[in-house]
């Protein structure tokens, strides 16, 4: 039977694409990552930028940060990426291995609204918020909102709460906060990358919301300041812990990481939630690098760890540029230490496949 | 008959029973991943995870009453509007059209058939949201009155129950009219000939002789749309506003049992969630089970009838 | 078409009721085809609104770069979906090597069949296995083919696919088989053909317009899925057709941009949209030659 022409080029080119060519025997020809979305784009960057200087190819696909953890559990994947904590349940799931948090980037979570009379940008505080969310607020011109407004001609709408349908980081990182602030909302929805929410309507997608929220006047929501930014939504000032009201801003989301004197890598990730300072940001959170040194491909650990410790020296410049907030120069350092002393013992020759940290000391 | 070909034939049927038995393996294969990774849910929550509603996986609690219902809903719904239209398109573009028209509108509706189910989720978010949430909502809760009605009670922001099932009628009907149409097609010519040589106009031809003639071809293709209404994903997932409670409202955001696990699965790295999805999964699996079942019933009932099968 | 009425009337008034009736029954035949070709025109009216939405948002990413480049990163000009396309091929030829063969086998066994027991049966889980949701194959697929191995891989990609276009192509090829009268086929066994020479030369021959045009809509169809493929090819933005390897898949990287806080790859993602489009209009085309030709 003659080949259909279409088979007959699809054979050629399997033919001809044959051969990655693995580079020296001791690094992967590339390396495969998956997990959070929101760091992608900033990922995609970085590993552009570090293959024109050193070849070494990474493949990232932003599956969801469940599924990074999922597929770095599973051992499919050299590195996960996730803007969520293991919990000690998916730790448990190891069998013992321990996974190494690295922080990459800050990213926050901005309040974004639909009140077209408002002129300037909306004033909350965290015990308001979780009076919206919960439902107990039920029009824009409260007394609650009132106080925090003066001034302000809030509307006799209805509030419309907007919130992911699908599981999400920045759930988890609003629910994290709301959980800081309000006992009650700790009792109820509590924190997670989804949770049972009281009111509101879901969307997909930060788009999603975003674009529910633009199209219904009265409706508030949430997305990554970031995405807020770039795309000129309104994005509400919160009041942070010291009193202060904060917008979201690359300066206000470090801020809140210099708050944590903890934050280091390791696996205890600190939240940095209603962080102290002035200046910070209340709802900002890491995202991060996830690594298993005990299952990686030989070669693997290294050849991470040199990418990291080059996106973190090096990286910064495109972080700011594409709107996300580096990593303060203070925690940076200690990460860079943990990582030089993984990197060590897994030295060329050395039959170790990196050996963690011991805790306490990261 | 030589040995040859004896033994041609014995090959031929080996081989066209292998293939045929790939088709239980596949699903014997796919009911065991499902089950062994839904055991723990199953095995925690009981029969109440197809009857109660909530769902919160911070308290590790999880139930799919309102996906299923929202499965049944919107699947019924689209059947409903679809499968009627699509007869009518496959007979008019194999029957009644124009001959000229007859090969563009065959292309158009296969190329309607095949297109994936992202696109038509794209195009879902993008279109048919906004149209149900400037448009159709205000119409209907407005012009109409209708929003007394338990039905079209409630706000309508756009993603929706009624958005799922209009872009799952969407998807449907082009696929089983191109089916519908493959099948009215190959009916004999002699059929049609000796409908038109009685003196029988066009559309009694169609309605006397041909369909009554392909009749488990209809049916078979309509049962292919909708197991693929009960099973689409995708395409769903992004315009139903997955909101995990019973709404008896057609214009409240709600879920499928499909969607669930499409817009869950991405972002569930906790175990007993994992298992939770996978338990909808199987639930969707076993529902497919029923239906088909129950389906085949009434195809067996129509072919007793005695109809050429 | 010839005239109505066998012997001639010399009862004028029954003349009369005739001809209205046949007036009658031609206006009412008129009457639904012009109502069934409303339905038609309303059936297309969704491929105008998706093509149209689908080329406003992403005509502008579709530049030459776009169709010869393989992704940059965000931010920066000239990425373009290159390796999408030529890895949704491959999985396409991947998931044709085993849909088509098995599906058109199942599809031979169970018009050969119809009436016993074990084709019904067969039947029905045929159709359930068209019901199970894409997501399902991949997470089978991923338990079967990726866990174990430890990695990614283009194979477990075309396989997923493949299995979920047996039934498909089963159903459809059944369907159209059964129809094919069965004189030519009476006649070859008269002849003294076995049975396999029938059904290759004979059944399938005289069918093989409708098999095509079935077996490349089933391909077309799950060519485009993207659900199985996110934990099987799982996606790259690298060149890479080798099948050990995860492959980017266009309905995988218009899903991810889509999804995406990036506005360039957002546009991009449409306009990957509009080259699926395309790709399935292609293949729907080649079953029409296809058709033509035999």
């Amino acid at each position: 039977m003659r080949l259909p022409p279409w088979l007959a080029v699809v054979l050629a080119l399997i033919a001809a694409c044959g051969g990655d060519g693995g580079r020296d025997g001791g690094t992967p020809a590339v390396l495969t990552g998956a997990g959070a979305t929101f760091p992608f784009p900033l990922y995609s960057r970085w590993i552009a930028e570090y293959q024109a200087r050193t070849g070494v190819r990474i493949n990232y696909q932003s599956i969801g940060s469940g599924g990074g953890v999922r597929q770095l559990s599973a051992g499919t994947v050299d590195f996960g990426a996730t803007d969520v904590p293991m919990t000690p349940r998916e730790r448990a799931a190891l069998g013992g291995r321990r996974v190494l948090h690295v922080p990459m980037v800050l990213g926050a979570v901005a309040v974004t609204y639909n009140l077209p009379t408002v002129p300037r940008p909306l004033r909350l505080s965290g015990e308001v918020m979780a009076d919206l969310f919960l439902g107990r607020i039920a029009r824009w011109n409260d007394p609650r909102l009132a106080a925090l407004n003066p001034g302000v001609a809030l509307p006799a709408a209805d509030v419309l709460i907007v919130h992911r349908a699908d599981g999400s980081g920045s759930t988890y990182i609003l629910t994290d906060y709301l959980s800081a602030v309000s006992a009650e909302w700790a009792a109820g929805p509590s924190r997670g990358k989804d949770v049972r929410w009281p009111v509101g309507a879901g969307a997909k997608g930060a788009d999603g919301v975003a674009g529910l929220v633009k199209a219904t006047p009265g409706a508030v929501g949430y997305v990554e300041a970031g995405y807020a930014r770039q795309h000129g939504l309104p994005a509400a000032e919160l009041r942070n812990r010291d009193g202060a009201f904060v917008a979201p801003s690359a300066e206000s989301i470090s801020a809140a990481a210099l708050g944590i004197p903890a934050a280091s890598v390791g696996t205890e990730q600190p939240s940095l939630v209603n962080a102290p300072g002035a200046a910070s940001y209340p709802m900002a959170s890491f995202t991060w690098l996830l690594l298993d040194p005990a299952r990686a491909r030989r070669g693997a650990t290294r050849a991470l760890v040199d990418f990291v410790r080059w996106a973190l020296h090096d990286g910064t410049p495109v972080a700011v540029a594409l709107g996300y907030a580096p990593v303060p120069a203070a925690v940076a350092a200690r990460v860079d230490a943990t990582l030089a002393a993984l990197r060590a013992s897994t030295a060329p020759g050395s039959a170790a496949r990196g050996a963690l940290p011991r805790e306490g000391g990261a | 008959m030589t040995a040859t070909a004896r033994r041609g034939d014995r090959v031929y049927r080996l081989a066209t029973g292998a293939c045929a038995a790939s088709i239980p393996m596949l699903l014997a294969f796919i009911a065991w991943v499902l089950a062994t990774a839904a055991w723990p849910a199953f095995a925690r929550f009981g029969a109440g995870f197809l009857t109660t509603g909530t769902w919160d996986p911070v308290r590790d609690a999880y139930a799919v009453g309102p996906a299923l219902l929202g499965t049944l809903v919107t699947a019924g719904l689209a059947l409903a509007v679809a499968a009627p239209l699509a007869v009518a398109v496959a007979v008019y573009s194999a029957e009644l059209a124009p001959r000229v028209l007859r090969t563009p509108l065959a292309f158009l509706i296969d190329l309607l058939a095949g297109i994936p189910s992202v696109v038509y989720g794209l195009w879902g978010i993008g279109v048919v949201v906004p149209a149900l949430r400037d448009d159709v909502g205000p119409f209907l809760r407005g012009t109409l009155h209708l929003g007394g009605l338990p039905l079209f009670a409630g706000p309508s922001f756009g993603p929706s129950v009624l958005a799922g099932a209009a872009v799952l009628a969407t998807m449907i009907l082009p696929f089983v009219a191109a089916v519908t149409r493959e099948v009215l097609l190959a009916v004999p010519r002699a059929q049609r000939e000796a409908a038109f040589a009685l003196g029988a106009t066009r559309w009694e031809t169609v309605i006397d002789v041909v369909l009554p003639y392909a009749r488990g071809g209809v049916i078979g293709a309509v049962m292919l749309g909708l197991g693929r209404a009960l099973g689409e994903t995708i395409a769903v997932a992004l315009v139903i506003g997955g909101q995990h409670a019973f709404a008896s409202s057609l214009l409240a955001p709600g879920y499928t049992l499909a969607s669930l696990a499409a817009n869950e699965f991405a972002e569930a790295s906790d175990e007993l969630h994992v298992a939770a999805l996978m338990a909808a999964a199987a639930t969707l699996f076993a529902l497919t089970l029923v239906v088909n079942a129950v389906a085949r019933w009434l195809v067996g009932r129509v072919a007793r009838r005695g109809e050429a099968t | 078409m010839s005239a109505g009425g066998i012997a001639p009337s010399v009862d004028t008034a029954r003349d009369a009721a005739r001809i209205t009736r046949r007036a009658r029954r031609r206006r009412r035949s008129r009457f639904m085809t012009a109502i069934t070709a409303t339905a038609t025109a309303l059936a297309l009216v969704p491929l105008v609104s998706i093509v149209a939405y689908l080329l406003a948002r992403g005509g502008r990413a579709l530049t030459p770069t776009f169709f010869t480049h393989a992704p940059a990163a965000a931010g920066q000009a000239g990425g373009g979906i290159a390796n999408a396309i030529a890895g949704t091929l491959l999985l396409a030829a991947m998931a044709s090597a085993l849909g088509v063969p098995l599906g058109i086998g199942a599809g031979l066994y169970l018009a050969e069949r119809r009436g016993t027991r074990r084709a019904a049966t067969v039947r029905y889980l045929a159709d359930v296995l068209a019901g199970v949701p894409s997501v399902v194959f991949g997470i089978a697929a991923w338990q079967l083919l990726v866990r174990p191995v430890g990695h990614f891989s283009a194979l477990a990609g075309g396989l997923a696919l493949g299995a979920l276009a047996i039934p498909l192509v089963a159903r459809a090829t059944e369907a159209v088989l059964h129809l094919t009268p069965s004189s030519l086929t009476d006649a070859a066994l008269a002849l003294g053909f076995p049975r396999w020479r029938t059904a290759l030369t004979v059944v399938l021959r005289g069918a093989l317009p409708g098999v095509a045009t079935a077996a490349l809509i089933a391909v077309a169809r799950v060519a485009g899925e993207t659900a199985p493929l996110l934990f099987t090819a799982f996606g790259n933005q690298y060149w890479s057709l080798r099948p050990d390897q995860p492959i980017a898949a266009l309905p995988l990287q218009v899903f991810s941009y889509a999804m995406s806080p990036d506005d360039g790859w957002r546009r991009q993602a449409y306009g990957g949209a509009v080259v699926l489009v395309a790709l399935v209009a292609l293949l729907t085309l080649a079953g029409r030659v296809a058709r033509r030709r035999a």
